[in-house]
């Protein structure tokens, strides 16, 4: 019920829906919040964000310092252009990797649905190669997600090879 | 990689996703191709040249045709990688479960 969804649309776009059980001020806070965005804005377990700046205002900046404990990481640096509460925002990002993505624009919607609150995002790559790319650098975080676990795994005598 | 960024510049046209679409029906000629797209035969057959360098059909021969069919590895392989994207996604929103929970946790204070 609460499963995350991710689609293509057109040539430029990608959805992802997820639902919550918590009212949109929650959630929308949750996504606003520089303290509440470093408990779950983390990507791959191990990773942490000990920099995160949101000012949540048109015109305002982001920042997100990703690490992973082990000397490696990358940020993420955004502007708002529209922030409506506890309904909607729309903002820019680029990833520094460390040369800049081109720019994602997002607009993230927060509806009241039932007791929850359905999450949109619909973002917005200037080309279908600039997607594609942004595809392919996100799997490769699932990817290294996936390596850490079993590293643990292998770790705790879970899994042997 | 490289085969993926083909497959999804391949994927960015929307009248070849529409074959893709025809063609997850079933195999088709060119001809066959042709007449739903109201295009005509050279157009449809460039957009086959994509899609057959993307890998994500494949095309045989019989006879003077040469009908196409739907590459099953091919898309099993981009649905595989939207998967992990959405796996990688779906654990910050688990994650962003717990917070909320804790965010509408009844402080206590308001108890009588």
């Amino acid at each position: 019920m609460n499963k995350l969804a991710l689609e293509l649309e057109g040539d430029t776009h990608v959805v992802v829906t997820r639902r919550f059980a918590a009212k949109p001020e929650s959630v929308f806070r949750a996504h606003t919040e520089p303290d509440l965005m470093q408990k779950w804005l983390l990507g791959p377990e191990g990773w942490t964000m000990p920099v995160c700046l949101s000012e949540a205002r048109p015109g305002g900046r982001i920042r997100c310092e990703w690490s992973d404990g082990k000397g490696g990481g990358f940020h993420l640096t955004g502007e708002y252009i529209a922030v409506e509460p506890y309904s909607r925002t729309v903002h820019v990002e680029r990833m520094h990797l460390p040369d800049p993505t081109p720019d994602n624009h997002v607009e993230t919607l927060f509806e009241a649905d039932g007791d929850g609150t359905l999450l949109t995002l619909r973002m917005t790559l200037p080309d279908a190669e600039t997607r594609s790319a942004m595809l392919a650098t996100g799997m490769e975080d699932g990817m290294e997600a996936s390596y850490a676990r079993m590293e643990e795994m292998m770790a705790k005598g879970e899994l042997t090879i | 990689m490289k085969n993926l960024d083909t497959a999804f510049s391949a994927l960015a046209d929307p009248t070849r996703r529409a074959i893709l679409a025809r063609l997850a029906l079933g195999e088709a000629t060119v001809m066959e191709l042709a007449e739903p797209f109201e295009m005509s035969q050279p157009a449809v057959s460039r957009h086959l040249k994509v899609l057959e360098g993307a890998g994500l059909i494949i095309r045989r021969v019989d006879g003077t045709k040469r009908p196409c069919r739907l590459a099953p590895e091919a898309v099993g392989e981009i649905d595989q990688w939207l998967n992990r994207l959405r796996e990688a996604m779906a654990r910050n929103y688990d994650r962003l479960d717990r917070v909320l929970a804790e965010i509408e946790k009844p402080t206590g204070d308001q108890q009588p």
